[in-house]
């Protein structure tokens, strides 16, 4: 069984909300990019998606943007990237790892290499921001190798389309909470719990939500209808100061405690 | 036999290029701006009020000049040329927003976003949307803001909001990213001018349709005026638009050869080049798939041209499609050699052409050179070379 599906049946069974950490890959500094993750475990990570740093991320706000040209500016690449996640699976064999990113470095690397490639060193999934649906054919390569395809459902999909992503989705639903960028402030609980609820009532997937989630507050409120909340520009913002991978850790465990907390307390029952 | 007017397939590819590469979330503008077109290219009332737009505002068609001196001098082939820099606002680029400006206003959007390289196609989007009363934003490189200072300043005369864009390279395909995700924070109301034939399906598409006047009138003239179709084609490639433009028409005219310029900067060899076709690789950029210049990790690399509206790392996939069929032929002509025709056109007659449509002329007179006096070379001036007056004054050590 997948690391993801299980662990969202284990979370489910246990009335648990799943907090997913977003951060890039070699940012804020190389050496600290696998103790970080450790440390996202530690402070009570259920999924860990890791960014792959991409010159050109159009579906990203200003802080994530930066956060790629630090890491790209220190050469990180895709082969060192799957060394880490190799080396973070030496130490943690059930944490679910989703890598994030955009097409181009895994068109230049090979889509059935990547896939083989990823799937030794422990990566559980793929979310790919720039190859929806329609485009699928192109990542067969991954699901070939047991990899999950993370797709996304936004505001602005019709039902139609989300009919068919519900049909296809594997792993968990990205529900994007807005029509926007990473990071942007355009968060509205109300509608998010609309739509989140609808896609409810078509497919048995979990359902993680994510843009603009940023505290404990709005990741509880997100929590009370959804499977798992992803928290990336907030977490990435405050890490970009650390100058040690220990100071990383340590901001990130400040950072998700009270989040991991709210979330612990919110109500687990959701509406069918 | 390929028929080259079939293309793209309903899934916006051209062969295996093109497609639809975006964010979920612009899924649905897309798939809405597709449907309203499609709808549009069809619509005898639309096209009647274009092609009015196009006479009477950009000021069609354009004439095809005979450069008698210049071909003499070279003393091989007959180079004549289109005279896109004839059209207001100086280059082709009207021809398309013109066109995107009229499914603007009938898909009801009231605020146009664009990016810019050069700032020619920000001022043909500026100047279309003041036309139609719409708020106008244009996204622009930091660097390209620098060295276009004139082109900035007219958009700002004409109503629009020009946004410096500092992220990567401060240049044009910074500006489409920040573009896009303009247009993902504001979906709702907001209509993307792309400027060139990049971008996800249906762009490609429908700004070569916009653009694909050229040829047709081009194809028209020759054979009214000459009696015959030019023996081979030239046009600059950046984006491809212009190229497109003129290509289109004549692409199942098989007895035609095309040749596509893209900018070789200091050389290709160099590394400061912006030659896609010539020396990139297929890859995924801007939301279809097409040749691409990146690293071996997959980045997309900073390019070098001499011409703003060259300096980019990706190619319509058109283009692409028509390298890897062979219809088309692409090189690489270098700032020198872009800046040396430059010359050569204003001495020989009278006519500043843009940077970027002298990589054309460039080219043009490296292939009058290998062909008889009795052959004919129509080469796309796709724009008027006003806006890089400062750009050669300090290229060449001279202040202005």
């Amino acid at each position: 069984m997948n690391r993801i599906d299980q662990r969202f049946a284990e979370r489910k069974a246990a009335g648990r909300k799943g907090l997913i950490p977003f951060v890039t890959a070699g940012d804020p500094l190389l050496e600290a990019t696998v103790p970080l993750l450790h440390a996202l475990v530690a402070a009570g990570a259920d999924l860990i998606e890791l960014g792959m740093p991409f010159s050109d991320p159009m579906a990203d706000g200003p802080v994530i943007q930066q956060a790629n040209e630090r890491a790209l500016a220190r050469g990180v690449g895709l082969a060192q990237i799957l060394r880490w996640v190799a080396e973070f699976r030496g130490r943690d064999a059930h944490t679910p790892l989703v890598l994030m990113g955009y097409l181009n470095p895994l068109e230049i690397y090979g889509y059935e290499r990547f896939a083989r490639d990823a799937a030794a060193a422990g990566v559980d999934g793929v979310l790919l921001v720039d190859c929806p649906l329609e485009e699928a054919a192109t990542a067969a390569a991954l699901r070939m190798a047991g990899l999950r395809q993370i797709f996304l459902a936004a505001p602005t999909t019709a039902p139609a389309r989300l009919a068919l992503l519900c049909e296809r989705a594997e792993g968990f639903l990205y529900y994007v909470s807005f029509a926007g960028i990473t990071g942007a402030d355009r968060l509205s609980i109300d509608t998010v719990r609309e739509r989140v609820q609808a896609i409810r009532t078509r497919t048995a997937t979990p359902l993680a939500v994510g843009f603009g989630v940023r505290d404990a507050a709005s990741a509880a409120a997100i929590a009370a209808f959804a499977d798992a909340v992803v928290i990336g520009s907030a977490l990435v913002e405050r890490l970009a100061a650390a100058r040690t991978a220990t100071e990383a850790g340590e901001t990130a465990r400040q950072f998700l405690a009270p989040i991991r907390q709210a979330l612990d307390a919110a109500p687990a029952a959701h509406a069918a | 036999m390929i028929d080259f007017h079939a293309w793209p397939d309903a899934h916006g590819r051209f062969g295996r290029y093109g497609g639809s590469y975006v964010a979920e979330t612009l899924m649905a503008p897309l798939a809405e701006l597709t449907e309203a077109y499609l709808a549009l290219r069809r619509d005898r009332a639309f096209l009647a009020e274009l092609d009015h737009d196009l006479a009477h505002y950009v000021g069609r068609p354009s004439p095809i000049y005979h450069a008698e001196r210049l071909s003499k001098k070279i003393g091989g082939a007959q180079i004549l040329l289109k005279r896109e820099d004839l059209n207001h606002t100086g280059a082709h680029k009207i021809n398309n927003t013109v066109g995107q400006a009229l499914v603007a206003r009938r898909m009801g959007k009231t605020r146009i976003i664009a990016e810019t390289g050069a700032g020619q196609h920000g001022v043909a989007s500026a100047t279309v949307a003041a036309r139609l009363g719409l708020e106008c934003v244009v996204y622009m490189g930091a660097t390209d803001i620098a060295r276009q200072a004139i082109n900035v300043y007219r958009m700002k005369l004409l109503g629009a909001t020009v946004v410096p864009v500092t992220a990567g390279s401060k240049t044009l395909k910074d500006a489409l990213n920040e573009a896009l995700r303009d247009w993902v924070s504001n979906v709702g109301n907001t209509f993307y001018i792309i400027g060139t034939v990049a971008g996800p399906h249906p762009y490609p598409m429908m700004v070569r349709d916009f653009n694909a006047v050229v040829g047709r009138e081009a194809r028209a003239q020759m054979l009214a005026e000459y009696g015959r179709l030019p023996d081979a084609l030239v046009a600059c490639v950046g984006g491809g638009s212009n190229a497109i433009g003129l290509f289109h028409a004549f692409l199942n005219d098989r007895e035609v050869a095309i040749y596509g310029a893209e900018a070789a900067g200091e050389g290709i060899a160099s590394g400061h080049h912006a030659a896609s076709l010539a020396a990139g690789r297929p890859g995924v950029l801007h939301g279809n798939r097409t040749y691409v210049l990146c690293d071996d990790d997959g980045q997309i690399t900073e390019t070098h041209s001499i011409s703003a509206g060259l300096d980019y790392p990706g190619v319509g996939p058109e283009h692409a499609f028509l390298k890897d069929s062979g219809r088309a032929t692409y090189l690489g002509i270098t700032d020198d050699e872009a800046l040396a025709a430059f010359h050569e056109l204003a001495r020989s007659e009278g006519i500043l052409a843009a940077l970027e449509s002298s990589h054309a002329v460039a080219q043009a007179i490296k292939l009058a050179r290998e062909m008889a006096r009795d052959k004919m070379i129509l080469v796309n001036l796709s724009g008027r070379g006003d806006k890089d007056v400062h750009t050669i004054a300090a290229r060449e050590g001279i202040a202005l």
